[in-house]
């Protein structure tokens, strides 16, 4: 060993080479940056995405129109008025009005009523049907999982805007059949991936160690896994919604949804198709021009919402 | 790969039985007969009707003789149209509809991965901007939407392609771009993340090294890989696109089978709205099932025919 070391004798080491070091007062603990949980560092990146922050604007502002336009609007949604039909937008009609005379502003946010109600309602079913399946089928495992997947596995594969018409048809045209109808085969998807993601986080050690000190089941679904579950959900939800908003567009389109007088997006897209011969093109500019940016409000916000909760991107 | 074929068709099976009861269960859970609006005051000639489609049978013997009608192929006659049987609306519907939906799913496959490629090839380039600029706009316009405004503009205003029908080459272009722009989108997307992450692998790394042409590099190792997750939803987008022909047919005027099935919807003609879901679904159900089977073969990962454990 040719260690150049010096090495010390016991007894030149002197007292004064050992102090104490300085206190910094409380600074070495001290936290630097402040302390985020997971929604407020969500929050914060989801604010750094442009696009998904131009969606939620949107959708803001969509809601608060649906809620305040049709009643803003001197016009009523189902009011006739033959002398004014199909006139071209103008200060008297912002956006022109429809063959019966009645007036495609007051309409268009009706419509959007509809639309909204009908998404949001199909999106909070399917999450509750989803969670409760799924939960149960991740959490219990082993046989109960098997046979509640194969469940899952066979109903995935049917068509389902088919089961849809089909209830539709059974059931009538209305707004309550269309989100029945919906939710149906709707859930399915929820419960995947709810299941999948209990299936794994079941497994961590700090369910474990919340078992390990005696924690109820009831408690560990509610305070260990939904909490963790939630991103992945949200993303999904979001995500339901635009698909939901596309079904009844679809089948009000078909004429199986909402029917005349009363205005969906839909309704007023297919109403707009005999005439755009004629050069009413406000017939089918709005109605089109609406629902597709609320389909890519909620897409572009999904995938903002996607990118923001992902746990592994956290920076 | 036997075992799981065999136990994929036995579930393709079950949810063909389910959709076809579940159909059979919500025909006749409608109060009344078919018959009622006729207004046939002759209750001879009504009840020789009710013989005829044997709706004077007790519901399970119905339901026996309408799984017989499906195992055998053959549904009956329309009530609405009674000399016309069911199989010759979906011979004459079918054929116009299964040809759309594959040229769509065709030219959403061909453009979607090669928009997607060349995206992610781009990265952050140019082309990767244009292209999920178009897939962002692709997935939220609906596809009634664009056909309305494709009449609209390109047939109605500028004259360039006949804006209905299904009787020539130049008359399925706009119907099959309306039904295809959405799974373009979808299939770019879905193309260019799988292609992002699929390019970072230390085994297109080695290729680099090797010293393979790009071309050889993406098209023979990268793709391969990068295009199991859209094979993944194909079988969903099958449905979608196929169920999606309804719309499209109808705006069109294309006459396909969303034709006769919405007709049918209308008119309450049950036994073409039973024979037309079930064979549509029976259909949709055996894509999904080839698909799986597809997916099974191209991805390395799953040894279909070892068991679990055995590995």
């Amino acid at each position: 060993m040719t260690n150049p070391t010096k090495i010390v004798s016991p007894d030149s080491v002197k007292d004064e080479w050992f102090r104490p070091k300085e206190k910094e007062q409380g600074r070495a603990e001290s936290v630097v940056r402040p302390s985020l949980s997971y929604w407020k560092d969500a929050w914060r990146r989801l604010r750094k995405n442009k696009l998904a922050m131009v969606g939620l604007a949107f959708l803001i502002f969509l809601l608060f129109m649906a809620i305040f336009g049709p009643i803003l609007s001197p016009y009523s949604v189902t009011g006739t008025d033959y002398p004014n039909q199909n006139k071209a937008p103008s200060l008297a009609h912002w956006f022109g009005t429809d063959e019966a005379g009645r007036d495609v502003f007051t309409r268009t946010w009706y419509g959007a009523r509809i639309s909204l109600f009908v998404g949001v309602m199909a999106a909070l079913i399917d999450f509750f049907i989803g969670i409760i399946y799924g939960g149960v089928s991740g959490y219990k495992g082993g046989k109960t999982d098997a046979i509640m997947m194969r469940i899952i596995e066979v109903l995935y594969g049917l068509p389902h805007l088919l089961v849809v018409i089909l209830l539709m048809v059974v059931m009538g045209p209305s707004l309550t059949t269309i989100i029945v109808a919906l939710t149906v085969t709707g859930w399915v998807g929820m419960a995947r991936i709810v299941r999948g993601q209990v299936l794994q986080i079941k497994n961590y050690e700090f369910v474990t160690a919340s078992k390990s000190f005696g924690a109820k089941t009831s408690r560990i679904i509610r305070k260990n896994l939904l909490p963790n579950t939630m991103g992945p959900i949200i993303v999904q939800m979001t995500l339901t919604v635009p698909g939901a908003i596309f079904a009844e567009a679809f089948l009000s389109f078909l004429g199986l949804g909402v029917s005349a007088p009363f205005a969906s997006w839909g309704v007023m897209t297919n109403d707009a198709l005999p005439v755009i011969l004629s050069g009413h093109w406000w017939r089918l500019f709005f109605p089109a021009f609406f629902i597709s940016l609320t389909m890519f409000a909620f897409n572009v916000l999904g995938d903002g919402l996607q990118d923001a909760l992902d746990p592994k991107l956290r920076g | 790969m036997a075992k799981y074929i065999i136990k994929r068709f036995f579930m393709m099976i079950a949810t063909i039985l389910i959709i076809a009861t579940l159909t059979f269960a919500l025909m006749h859970s409608i109060p009344g007969s078919p018959f009622d609006e006729e207004r046939t005051s002759n209750p001879t000639i009504q009840a020789n009707l009710e013989k005829f489609y044997k709706l004077d049978e007790p519901m399970h013997i119905q339901y026996l003789y309408y799984l017989k009608s499906i195992v055998t192929f053959d549904f009956g006659p329309s009530i609405k149209k009674p000399n016309e049987s069911v199989n010759e609306l979906l011979a004459r519907g079918f054929p116009i509809s299964f040809e759309l939906g594959m040229v769509t799913i065709l030219v959403a496959l061909l453009s979607g991965v090669t928009l997607g490629t060349f995206a992610a090839l781009r990265h952050n380039g140019i082309i990767d901007y244009l292209a999920m600029t178009f897939a962002v706009v692709g997935i939220s316009v609906p596809n009634f939407v664009l056909a309305t405004l494709l009449i609209q503009q390109i047939a109605v205003n500028l004259e360039w392609l006949p804006p209905a029908t299904w009787s020539s080459p130049l008359h399925m272009i706009l119907p099959t771009l309306a039904l295809a722009t959405g799974p373009t989108a979808i299939i770019a997307r879905l193309t260019r993340s799988s292609m992002l992450e699929v390019l970072t692998q230390d085994y297109i790394k080695m290729a680099r090294a090797k010293g393979l042409s790009p071309v050889r590099i993406v098209v023979r190792h990268a793709l391969r890989n990068a295009l199991m997750p859209v094979v993944t939803i194909m079988g969903t987008m099958l449905a979608g696109i196929l169920t999606g022909t309804f719309v499209i047919e109808r705006i069109f005027a294309i006459p396909g089978m969303g034709k006769y099935f919405v007709e049918s919807i209308n008119n309450r003609d049950y036994p073409v709205i039973m024979g037309s879901t079930v064979f549509y679904s029976a259909f949709l159900v055996f894509m999904l099932f080839l698909v799986d089977i597809v997916y099974g073969f191209l991805d390395p990962r799953i040894k279909l025919h070892r068991k679990e454990g055995d590995a």
